[in-house]
C-alpha cells in the first residue's frame, strides 16, 4: 500500500487531505498553533509576515462562499498572495483536464492549492501529482472529507469544553452524504471522546457507521439526551426532494433542533452547525440565534485554524 | 560567579538590570518579554521595578526570518500585549542577545500592535555575534562566545533562574 501521502518520512504534515490517520498529538499541535492565531485576529493589525511571497491558489470546482472566503482571509492574514479560481466557470467547461489546470497554475509559481471538488479523492489525486514543494489542502471532496471543517469544529469544542475525554457528543442529520460528519467523527474519536453518537433517519445513516466508533440513534430526543455538544449537519436541498425523505416539514418534526428537543441535552450544551443553515429544516431559529449556539464563533475560529494549517504546511522548505 | 559553571548568577544580573532601568522609567513605560527566557526575566524585572508597570509577552514565531527554512516553531504561544502600545515607552526584554534577529522580529511584531514612542532593549547576557545593527541599552553581563557555544537560561520548580553553557560540538 502507498504510504499516507499527507505525511512526509518524519511524520510531519505535508498536505492536509483527511483527518483519518492523524493522531491526537498532531491534532492538538494544530489546535495549539491555531490558538496563537486567534490572538493575531484580535489585534489592531490582523496580519503576520509568515507566508510573504507565497502564492496560494483557491481551486474551487464546486461553489462555496464561507469556506473559500475564510481560506482567502486566512491566507491574506499570513501575507500570502491569493488567487481565487472558480473552475466550473472556466477551463473545465473548455475541456481542460484537472491535471492540466494544476500544471498551468504550478507553472505560474503556485506554492499551495486549496482544493474543493465534487469528486471524492480529487485533492489526493492532485497531491500525488504536484512537485514536492507544492502543498495541497483538501477543502472538501465529494462525500469523503472536509478536514479543516473537522479541525475548526474540534477547536471550537476544545475552547468551550476543554477536555475531550469527558464529553458526550451527538452529530445529527444526514451522515450519509456528509464529508463534514466523516471528518468530525475521525477527529473526535482520535481525540478520545468516550461517547460519540450519530443521530438521523435510517435512510441518511450509512451502513456500518458503528465501525467508526459511534453509537447510532434514530430517535433524536434519545440521541441528544445529556450530551455536552450537539453538532447539526446541513440537510442538502437535493435530499429534501429525493426519495430518502418524505418532506422538509416531516424532517423538521423528527430531527429539527428545537428549544424543546435541546432541553434534553445538558443545560450548558453547545450547539454547532457548519453552515449554511436551513432554518426551519434542521434547526429552529430560536436555537440558531439562542445563547447555546456557537455557530458564529465556529466561523471566526475557522480563520485561525486555517492559518495554522497553512503555516504548518508551508514552513520548513521543500521536502 | 558560580564555581561550577563559571557563569554569573542570573538573579543577581536581573537585580543589576533593574537598578539600571529604574532611573529611566516614565509614566508610559511598559516591559515586554520575548518567549520564553525573556518573558521570565521581564516578569522578575516587573516585580522589582513595580507591578504597576504594564507587562507583556511576545512569541515571535510568526515573525521569524528563518520560517521558510525551519518551519513553524512547534510550541508557538500566543503573544499577550494588554496595554496600548501606541505612544508607549517599551523596554523589550530578552535573556541572551546574539545575532539580533529575534529582536528585529520582536520589533516588527510590536508595531502590529501600534506605534510606540520608543523601544529600548534590555538583555541578561550579550554574547556578541551580531548580524544586524542592534544594540542593547541595558545589559546584565557581556560574555563573548564562539558560535558553537550557547548560554541557556533555565527556571527551576521554585521559579529561580540560572544560566548554563551548552557546547554544540558535543
Amino acid at each position: 500500500m502507498a504510504p499516507n501521502p499527507q505525511l512526509d518520512d518524519t511524520g510531519k504534515l505535508r498536505h492536509l487531505l483527511t483527518i483519518e490517520g492523524l493522531d491526537a498529538a498532531l491534532i492538538h499541535s494544530i489546535l495549539d498553533t491555531a490558538e496563537s492565531f486567534v490572538g493575531v485576529n484580535e489585534r489592531e493589525v490582523k496580519k503576520v509576515p509568515l507566508l510573504r511571497g507565497k502564492a496560494i491558489f483557491n481551486l474551487f470546482f464546486e461553489p462555496s462562499t464561507r469556506t473559500r472566503t475564510t481560506f482567502e482571509i486566512a491566507a491574506k492574514r499570513l501575507s500570502a498572495d491569493v488567487v481565487n479560481l472558480n473552475i466550473g466557470a472556466s477551463s473545465q467547461s473548455k475541456g481542460e483536464t484537472l491535471l492540466d489546470t494544476v500544471d498551468n497554475l504550478a507553472a505560474m509559481g503556485a506554492d499551495m492549492f486549496i482544493v474543493r471538488h465534487a469528486e471524492s479523492g480529487a485533492a489526493h489525486f492532485i497531491a500525488r501529482h504536484v512537485a514536492p514543494h507544492i502543498r495541497v489542502i483538501n477543502a472538501g471532496d465529494g462525500r469523503h472529507a472536509h478536514p479543516t471543517q473537522g479541525l475548526l469544529d474540534v477547536f471550537t469544542i476544545r475552547r468551550y469544553k476543554k477536555d475531550f475525554t469527558r464529553l458526550s457528543i451527538a452529530i445529527v442529520g444526514d451522515i450519509m452524504h456528509s464529508r463534514v460528519a466523516r471528518s468530525e467523527i475521525h477527529a473526535l474519536t482520535a481525540l478520545g471522546v468516550p461517547d460519540l453518537r450519530v443521530v438521523g433517519p435510517r435512510t441518511l445513516l450509512p451502513k456500518g457507521v458503528e465501525e467508526l466508533g459511534v453509537r447510532v440513534y434514530h430517535d433524536m430526543e434519545e440521541g441528544i439526551a445529556d450530551v455536552d455538544v450537539v453538532m447539526m449537519l446541513r440537510l442538502q436541498n437535493e435530499r429534501m426532494r429525493g426519495p430518502l425523505l418524505p418532506s422538509a416539514g416531516e424532517y423538521f418534526k423528527h430531527y429539527g433542533l428545537t428549544p424543546a428537543k435541546l432541553r434534553r441535552a445538558k443545560p450548558d450544551a453547545i450547539v454547532m452547525h457548519p453552515g449554511p443553515m436551513n432554518r426551519g429544516v434542521e434547526i429552529d431559529s430560536a436555537v440558531a440565534d439562542g445563547r447555546q449556539a456557537v455557530i458564529l464563533p465556529q466561523v471566526t475560529y475557522g480563520i485561525a485554524v486555517r492559518m495554522a494549517v497553512m503555516s504548518l504546511l508551508a514552513g520548513g522548505g521543500s521536502a | 560567579m558560580s564555581a561550577s559553571t563559571g557563569l554569573p548568577d542570573a538573579e543577581a544580573l536581573i537585580r543589576r538590570l533593574a537598578e539600571a532601568i529604574a532611573d529611566h522609567l516614565t509614566d508610559r513605560t511598559a516591559l515586554v518579554g520575548i518567549h520564553t527566557g525573556g518573558a521570565w526575566v521581564a516578569q522578575k524585572l516587573n516585580a522589582l521595578l513595580g507591578p504597576e508597570i504594564p507587562l507583556g509577552t511576545l512569541d515571535i514565531a510568526f515573525y521569524r526570518d528563518d520560517f521558510s527554512r525551519m518551519g513553524l516553531h512547534p510550541q508557538v504561544r500566543p503573544s499577550h500585549i494588554d496595554f496600548p502600545v501606541e505612544g508607549a515607552h517599551i523596554i523589550l526584554v530578552d535573556d541572551v542577545l546574539y545575532t539580533g534577529r529575534t529582536v528585529r522580529a520582536a520589533m516588527n511584531e510590536l508595531f502590529d500592535f501600534g506605534r510606540p514612542a520608543a523601544i529600548e532593549l534590555a538583555v541578561l547576557i550579550d554574547r556578541g555575534g551580531r548580524e544586524l545593527p542592534i544594540a542593547p541599552q541595558y545589559v546584565g553581563a557581556v560574555i563573548p562566545l564562539p558560535p558553537h557555544q550557547h548560554i541557556q537560561l533555565d527556571r527551576d520548580s521554585q521559579g529561580r533562574l540560572s544560566l548554563s553553557l551548552l557546547d554544540k560540538r558535543h
